[in-house]
């Protein structure tokens, strides 16, 4: 993709200032109607999904302290890599948001939550909900565009560091958490400018460390020593949970912003920008992933990546109920609502991946594909 | 008492080390947190209790039996106890007074709520709560109490569901031996909560009770009461019921030099009338300034000179949700109303929120 300000064939042209005001306005609209229903049904929900989660989570390393026996193995690892995934996606992630904080509930607060990840609560908050998705999508302003690791747009300049992004990329994803982690205490900017004494900074590592000696003593030294016998398969199960976890959290993510047709936007665009415009950005910098409902639990829905960008204090249950709406005012004004099912999606970042980490070709700039809404980068 | 205070908190830091020994398997969770699953009043969890019985008691008045949690510390005939309970998936919190006596065998404790028109959790204790449910409490309190030693003259002046503070009272058979009247007031003989106990009571000599159905003979004058009950300036005097009567009646204490005699308690004490603006106080830093309804609570602050912390500036980010202690705010977004009273949790985010009226912020 290209900044949708540099691009031949604009996909917002043919919208004039006042329509985007009334996108804006049907958007406000639809949020009032969720948040006018919101209550009892959807507490249930969030309980019920932590409930789940918790059972889960114990049960599965009840059985994993008989490890030895790979039945248990398979079974604990299972459960515990989805108690994992749960923990982090539906739940973590959501209940940070503040999607839950009208229940007023103080044990499912943002202010008050803590998940099974290394990045603290707070760092990851001002990185995730303040940083990005305020910037969204915004070239130079918006860092979960490539992590500060990877080019992932053609108009972040290429550097010969980029000629390994599949492997960084590859690396990333195993180990997510940490990079997520590194990436919410800006350790890449530290290191870089030899500021790593800055006592901000120290502060945030500290925390990080701290975060990082707790989910290792419970993962891989707690928990295998009470299985005993069955020390190491625990070790290796717990290592298993957390790779799986990792892997299909950074594949979820790259499949939010990444895939073909969606946008990017350059930093002056967003000088004085209205309600409208920003919720247009949040339209065409996100792409959703399509399959059933269990997809969608898992991702943390965040397979409505667009509604999600739109309403990201809403519950997340009720992504997916406004998603028609949603998707009806994108055909109604001619916009491109990016969706597709998962492996097609996480294809698409990843060929988005391997060919951005060699320098732009100038015929790739070149239209490739009829139909004036199909952005120039989409091949 | 204090024998008993070194072994008690040995024992707590053993549960202490044992749960921070847990707590290194359930991280970033406490151990409480699985707990909470299987067993929620237990001791040591945040107090809590199960609803295990509602009682019909009138149209619009019903009494609920709670098992409270291992952390209940019992209570004093004439207390309150707040209630935390879930509205349409939003904890909302108020205080009833507590109708059972103290120290019943199977630990149980009740409440007797009466629905007020309108009444978002009142309607929702009387006619939708079901048995099993889990609701959040505090410990008992308030001053509405008799003294230890119980005065020989005794008269309780209530209406509506101010009986409910002194049916406790009059349950824990603390007036057994005193000469007691009870002035109560209600629309109709039929919506006399607790009224055929009353009635029995009255039977059996134990008080003189003078119901005054407001529906027929109009409301009470305190006045009326030279009349009803002659000595009530030399009684020691327990009154609770709407603003009105309480009001009514310290003025007509008073004026026969009689106060000190008199004791009230004021149900909902505080309404809240959403205006436009008003004066904010941020309590921590000890800031106070005048906010049109037009301003942010967060520029507000930071025009003050008081720390806030903040993020995205639009609503979305959740970087500068604050308790508001109390008062009312208004979202600038889309015109709601958030009001609160202290005790009920409630945190807004700073910068989509303007005053709607006088709060408090803790920061």
């Amino acid at each position: 993709m290209t900044v949708i300000q540099k691009k031949a064939d604009n996909p917002i042209a043919h919208l004039s200032a006042e329509d985007i005001e009334i996108i804006g306005k049907e958007l406000d609209a639809i949020r009032d109607r969720v948040i006018a229903d919101r209550g009892e049904r959807d507490a249930r929900y969030i309980r019920k999904v932590i409930k789940t989660q918790r059972t889960l989570e114990i049960s599965s390393r009840a059985v994993l302290l008989f490890s030895l026996f790979p039945p248990a193995w398979i079974v604990g690892t299972a459960g515990l890599t989805v108690a994992k995934i749960l923990d982090n996606m539906e739940i973590g992630h959501n209940v940070l948001h503040g999607q839950w904080d009208w229940m007023r509930d103080p044990k499912i607060h943002s202010t008050t939550w803590d998940w099974d990840h290394v990045s603290p609560a707070d760092q990851w908050k001002q990185s995730h909900n303040e940083l990005h998705h305020r910037y969204t999508n915004v070239v130079g302003k918006d860092n979960d565009l490539g992590y500060g690791i990877m080019r992932v747009d053609e108009d972040q300049p290429w550097h010969p560091m980029h000629l390994g992004q599949p492997v960084w990329n590859l690396l990333n994803a195993a180990f997510f958490e940490y990079g997520i982690a590194a990436y919410d205490m800006e350790l890449g900017d530290h290191l870089k400018q030899k500021r790593l004494k800055d006592p901000k900074f120290r502060a945030k590592a500290k925390a990080v460390g701290r975060k990082i000696r707790k989910q290792v003593l419970k993962d891989y030294v707690v928990h295998p020593l009470l299985s005993g016998p069955s020390f190491l398969s625990t070790l290796a199960a717990t290592f298993t949970a957390n790779l799986i976890r990792n892997v299909w959290s950074h594949s979820v993510i790259m499949c939010g912003h990444f895939p073909s047709g969606v946008e990017t936007f350059e930093k002056t665009s967003i000088e004085g920008e209205t309600r409208g415009e920003w919720y247009l950005r949040q339209m065409l910098g996100s792409a959703n992933i399509s399959g059933p409902r269990l997809l969608h639990i898992m991702t943390g829905n965040l397979s409505f990546q667009i509604e999600h960008h739109l309403f990201p204090d809403l519950p997340s249950n009720r992504y997916q109920e406004i998603a028609p709406q949603v998707r009806a005012l994108f055909d109604r004004y001619g916009l491109r609502y990016t969706t597709g099912p998962l492996p097609k999606q996480v294809a698409s970042a990843w060929w988005k991946v391997i060919r951005l980490s060699l320098p732009n070709r100038r015929d790739r700039r070149q239209p490739v594909a009829p139909g004036p809404l199909v952005p120039s980068g989409a091949a | 008492m204090t024998t008993t205070a070194p072994r008690r908190s040995q024992k707590v830091s053993f549960r202490d080390r044992l749960l921070r020994l847990a707590g290194t398997v359930t991280t970033p969770l406490l151990p409480g947190d699985y707990l909470d699953l299987v067993a929620p009043l237990r001791a040591g969890a945040p107090l809590r209790g199960r609803i295990v019985a509602v009682r019909p008691e009138t149209r619009d008045a019903a009494t609920l039996v709670i098992q409270p949690g291992r952390g209940w510390q019992g209570h004093l005939p004439g207390q309150y106890v707040r209630l935390g309970v879930d509205v349409d998936g939003v904890r909302q919190w108020r205080a009833y007074s507590l109708t059972s006596p103290p120290g019943a065998a199977d630990g149980r404790i009740a409440v007797t709520v009466k629905a007020i028109p309108d009444g978002k959790v009142s309607n929702h204790l009387v006619r939708r709560i079901r048995p099993g449910t889990i609701v959040q409490l505090d410990q008992a309190q308030g001053e509405f109490v008799l003294p230890t030693a119980t005065p020989e003259r005794v008269l309780f002046l209530t209406a509506g569901s101010g009986i409910t503070p002194v049916m406790g009272m009059l349950r824990a058979g603390l007036t057994e031996r005193a000469d007691v009247v009870l002035v109560h007031s209600a629309p109709t003989r039929d919506d006399v909560i607790f009224g055929a106990e009353l009635r029995a009571l009255a039977e059996r000599g134990a008080v003189r009770l003078v119901e005054r159905h407001t529906d027929t003979s109009g409301l009470l004058d305190v006045t009326e009461l030279d009349e009803l009950v002659p000595d009530h300036a030399q009684r020691h005097t327990w009154a609770c019921g709407p603003l009105g009567l309480l009001d009514a009646a310290e003025a007509h204490w008073a004026a026969r030099g009689a106060v000190d005699l008199l004791h009230t308690e004021r149900f909902r004490p505080t309404v809240i009338t959403p205006g436009d603006g008003g004066t904010v106080t941020f309590t921590g830093a000890g800031v106070t300034v005048e906010a049109d309804g037009a301003t942010t609570l967060l520029d507000a602050g930071e025009n003050a000179g008081v720390l806030m912390p903040s993020g995205c500036r639009m609503g979305i980010c959740y970087g500068c949700v604050v308790p508001l202690r109390q008062g009312a705010v208004r979202d600038l977004r889309n015109g709601d109303v958030t009001t609160a009273v202290p005790g009920d949790g409630v945190r807004i985010q700073t910068c989509i929120s303007a005053a709607a009226g006088t709060c408090d912020i803790e920061l």
